[in-house]
This record gives C-alpha cells, sequence and structure tokens, in this order.
C-alpha cells in the first residue's frame, strides 16, 4: 500500500484504532478514491495479551479463566469450547445433566452475543433506539449467568469434566420466562428494522460475499450461512448433546449485510427453540464425571470446534503429558472472519466500511487474543 | 400502488417510530440509578474477598494450607504463617490478596477446604492508591468500606 501513498487522486487515510465504529481497537488502513474505497488493511495486535502463551505457563485449570477474555461477549461459548478439548485429551465426556446446563448457558450466550451485535451494528447504521432495547433483553440472560455462577461477563462458568455449580433455585422457570419474554422482543426489533427503508437502502447489496469466497477465506458463521451455504458445527460435528435438539439452521442467498441480518436474527429464535427443549428434557443427575484433581492428559493433542456465535471457534491443545499444555491455539471466528473485510468493501463507499466492519460481528480481544 | 403509498405515508417508519412509542412508559423505565439504589447481587456473586472468622470464638478459620495461593492463576495470595511451638499448628500471621491483579474467577474459594477464604457480594473496589488495592488480612476478616457519599 505504501507505494500509492497520497497520490494525486487516491488518499491513503487511517480509521482506528480509536474509531468508535471498528468496536475496539481495530486500524484499517483505507485506500480512497473520494469516498470510495480502492483497498483496505487491517492493523491488529493493539489488544494482544498473548493468551496462547499464558496457557504455556499454566496448568489446564488454571487457564480456563482466561479462555473467558478471549471473546468476552461470548465468554460462556469460550469456556465450553476449552472445556470440551481438555476432556477429549483425558478421554472423559460430560455427564448428561451437565451437558444439558452447557447447551442452555450457551444458547443463552448467543442470544446476548447477537443482541449487542445488534445494537451496536444498528448503533453504527445511524438507528440508536434498537441498542437500548437490545441491552435491556441482554441483561436478562446476563442475570441468569449472575444467578448460576457469580460473573456477568467473563463467567468461568464450566469446569473440566463438567460444572462447578448446581443449577440454582428458579433456574429452569427463569430460562423459560426468558424464552417467552425474548420471543415477541425479536420481532419487535424487526419491526424497528427489517421494514425501515433506511435499514434497508443501508444494508442491501452492501458488502457482498458470496458462497466460494467465504470458504476460500475460512469464513464461518452467520456469514457463511447468509451466503447459502448450511454449515453448521452444532449440526455437522454435534458436541455436548446438541444432536438431540430439534432446529433449523437459517440461511439465506445472497450474503450481503442485510442477509447477514436476517440470519442471526433468525438465530436467535432457533436458539430460544433449543433453550426450550434442553429446559424441558434437563435429566437430573451428577454434574461432573470422575476428573483427578491435578490434570495429567497423557500425551497427545486433540482439537474441538465449536459453533460459537461468531463462527467456528476452535481450541488445539497438545499435551506433553505434563498438568501445563504445551501448546494451546485458539481458532478464532473474528480473527478469520475479518479478513474478508478487503474484498467485501472493495468499490463501496466510506459509509459503508462501517456498515461491513459491524456486519462481520468482531471482538478485538478474539481477533488479537 | 399500495407500496407507493406505503412510501408516501411512511408507513415503515411510523411502525418503527410506534415500537418506540410504546415503551415511553414509565413503568418500562429499567435503569437502575446507582449510587442512590445500590443493586442487590446475586447470592453466588464473586465479589471482593473475605477471609472468615469462626463467630464462635473469633479464631480465623483459615489453616495456612496455602491450596488457594496454589490455585490462584495470578498467585497473588501470599499466606503467612508460623508453627505454634505448644499446640504443633500452623497459626496464620499475614494474608495478602492483591486484588488489582485478580480475575475474580473463583478457583481460590472453590481450592479452600475450610470455606475460610470466600468472594462475597461487595464489589465496590476502587481505591485510590494502587496499594489500596492490595487487601491485608484486616481488611480481609472486617471487609471493604466503601464510603458512602450522601447526596
Amino acid at each position: 500500500m505504501a507505494e500509492t501513498f497520497l497520490d494525486s487522486t487516491e488518499l491513503v487515510l487511517n480509521m482506528g484504532p480509536q474509531h468508535p465504529s471498528t468496536h475496539g481497537v481495530l486500524r484499517v488502513i483505507v485506500k480512497l478514491d473520494g469516498e470510495k474505497v480502492l483497498g483496505t488493511e487491517c492493523v491488529i495486535g493493539y489488544l494482544h495479551r498473548g493468551v496462547e502463551k499464558i496457557a504455556e505457563n499454566r496448568t489446564y485449570t488454571m487457564f480456563a479463566p482466561y479462555v473467558d477474555r478471549i471473546d468476552y461477549i461470548a465468554a460462556v461459548s469460550n469456556g465450553l469450547g476449552y472445556c470440551l478439548a481438555v476432556e477429549k485429551l483425558l478421554n472423559v465426556e460430560a455427564p448428561a445433566r451437565a451437558q444439558a446446563v452447557r447447551v442452555i448457558l450457551t444458547e443463552l450466550n448467543r442470544i446476548g452475543s447477537h443482541l449487542l451485535w445488534l445494537g451496536t451494528h444498528a448503533l453504527d447504521i445511524g438507528a440508536i433506539t434498537p441498542l437500548f432495547y437490545c441491552m435491556r433483553e441482554r441483561e436478562y440472560t446476563l442475570d441468569i449467568f449472575e444467578k448460576y455462577c457469580g460473573a456477568r461477563l467473563t463467567t468461568h462458568a464450566f469446569r473440566i469434566g463438567g460444572l462447578q455449580y448446581e443449577t440454582y433455585e428458579g433456574f429452569e422457570k427463569e430460562c423459560l420466562d426468558f424464552c417467552d419474554l425474548f420471543l415477541p422482543k425479536v420481532d419487535e426489533y424487526e419491526e424497528l428494522l427489517t421494514g425501515n427503508r433506511i435499514w434497508r437502502e443501508r444494508l442491501i447489496n452492501v458488502g457482498i460475499l458470496n458462497e466460494a469466497d467465504c470458504k476460500a477465506f475460512g469464513v464461518t458463521g452467520p456469514m457463511l450461512r447468509a451466503a447459502g451455504c448450511k454449515w453448521d458445527i452444532r449440526k455437522a460435528l454435534p458436541y455436548s448433546g446438541y444432536e438431540k435438539y430439534d432446529f433449523e439452521i437459517p440461511t439465506r442467498e445472497n450474503g450481503d449485510t442485510y442477509d447477514r441480518y436476517i440470519v442471526r436474527m433468525q438465530e436467535m429464535r432457533q436458539s430460544v427453540r433449543i433453550i426450550r427443549q434442553a429446559v424441558e428434557g434437563l435429566p437430573t443427575g451428577p454434574i461432573t464425571a470422575k476428573v483427578p484433581k491435578v490434570i495429567k492428559p497423557p500425551v497427545g493433542e486433540a482439537y474441538v470446534s465449536i459453533e460459537a456465535p461468531k463462527g467456528e471457534l476452535g481450541y488445539y491443545i497438545v499435551s506433553d503429558g505434563t498438568t501445563q499444555p504445551y501448546r494451546c491455539r485458539v481458532r478464532p471466528p473474528s480473527f478469520v472472519n475479518l479478513q474478508a473485510l478487503d474484498r467485501m468493501s472493495r468499490g463501496s463507499l466510506v459509509a459503508d466500511l462501517v456498515a461491513i466492519i459491524g456486519t462481520i460481528d468482531i471482538v478485538l480481544g478474539e481477533v488479537d487474543r | 400502488m399500495r407500496t407507493i403509498l406505503r412510501k408516501v405515508f411512511l408507513v415503515d417508519l411510523l411502525q418503527g417510530m410506534w415500537v418506540t412509542f410504546r415503551t415511553q412508559h414509565p413503568k418500562n423505565i429499567v435503569t437502575e440509578q446507582y449510587p442512590f439504589e445500590r443493586p442487590k447481587v446475586a447470592e453466588r456473586y464473586r465479589g471482593a474477598p473475605r477471609l472468615n472468622i469462626n463467630p464462635e470464638n473469633g479464631q480465623t478459620l483459615c489453616i495456612c494450607c496455602d491450596l488457594c495461593a496454589l490455585a490462584c492463576p495470578e498467585a497473588l495470595i501470599v499466606v503467612g504463617w508460623e508453627r505454634n511451638p505448644e499446640t504443633k499448628r500452623k497459626d496464620l500471621v499475614t494474608f495478602t490478596y492483591d486484588t488489582s491483579r485478580c480475575m475474580f474467577c473463583g478457583l481460590c474459594e472453590d481450592a479452600c477446604p475450610v470455606d475460610a477464604l470466600e468472594l462475597t457480594q461487595d464489589f465496590e473496589l476502587a481505591s485510590y492508591s494502587r496499594e489500596g488495592a492490595i487487601f491485608d488480612r484486616q481488611i480481609l476478616e472486617e471487609g471493604i468500606q466503601p464510603k458512602k457519599y450522601v447526596f
């Protein structure tokens, strides 16, 4: 990009790292011709904390709270991915009750994550009202987390081999109440946004990424499904008992920003369906499998990927037989999805760039780790 | 024709406005007036640490087993003890807990075999200095006393 710096018609601008619409500390170097975006380049690493390196100096149990801080919007999903990976190394499986509670909490977390995405994305486009409504409903999911495990954002809800906490009194009822309350609210957001002419003008045919490009970039999650590919790890490689639940994978064809919005709205409805089934069929029994106090997995490696709200979240752990992982690699969905930004934004306007960054649903804590 | 009329009369915008209007009633207010009304956090909330004392004799419950210090990922707990020559037991001398590095994961609480160390519902942990965030045994046993401002 440097060779075209300040050409007579082209202009290179920095967007971020302190730009409110980059959802964190993302710096985008934008090459512009007037209002038209000719190319973008992301500069990341402002939030790098070296989580993967920290893992090498902590025991398996100790590292669990750190994974919550990778994607702090969906901390529960991160915890689940890590616990599943270590469980695979140890060759244990969480009991049925633990699995069901895990499903309930991760689906609640998915709703919370999508709500935060919807609120901030709408805010970027110029609709301020949905943010308040989204936060209002997200509060219910956070309250359930707080009552269940004692923290709202960085939950540390799961332990290797199952759960630390038994569900609190009234957990089932609160989850079902939330499901009843939440479905009309999704309709309310749709009433606010879906038909709105400004919203449609700003989103339709903006940031198109077709299925072949998605696969080439390794883009997963709602972005891939909006392009028409029916790929969901929950269905394709079921984990934590997802094969027992009946739900659909919402897909769309065009792969533009509007389609991603619709897919995520549908996903929230499907999550409610899963929560209902999981709560109604919540089995009784133990909440932890037999796991030694000092976790010392045999020499080997394990890769587990789960469907996080943002896409495929993978944990690859190499064990050398000691109490600490030899290597822990995280495959973060936002980091991979962000790479498609350049392809999506080429030829669009600067104002659309904000919409495109918003639609990827990035969390910079996860991009930089 | 219908779509044109819908466009002219701004039906899509009015629909959204109606949603906003519906939530205008005072009973729909969800904002908490924080310093005036302190929220009641959940029973399992992981907030400020506390070192419990036995209510019967006023002695500390801590048995100086050092398990909390070993469980802590950030190694921020330091337990100071000395051997009592008469009872041959460990006596707790100092206990420091650095809340500035704490991420409130609750692993120390889980590790404690006698429920001496506990993360409580107190959440107002701000202090004017870095030293103020390091809790010694006295603060841990008495609990934090946040200054209550009168407005």
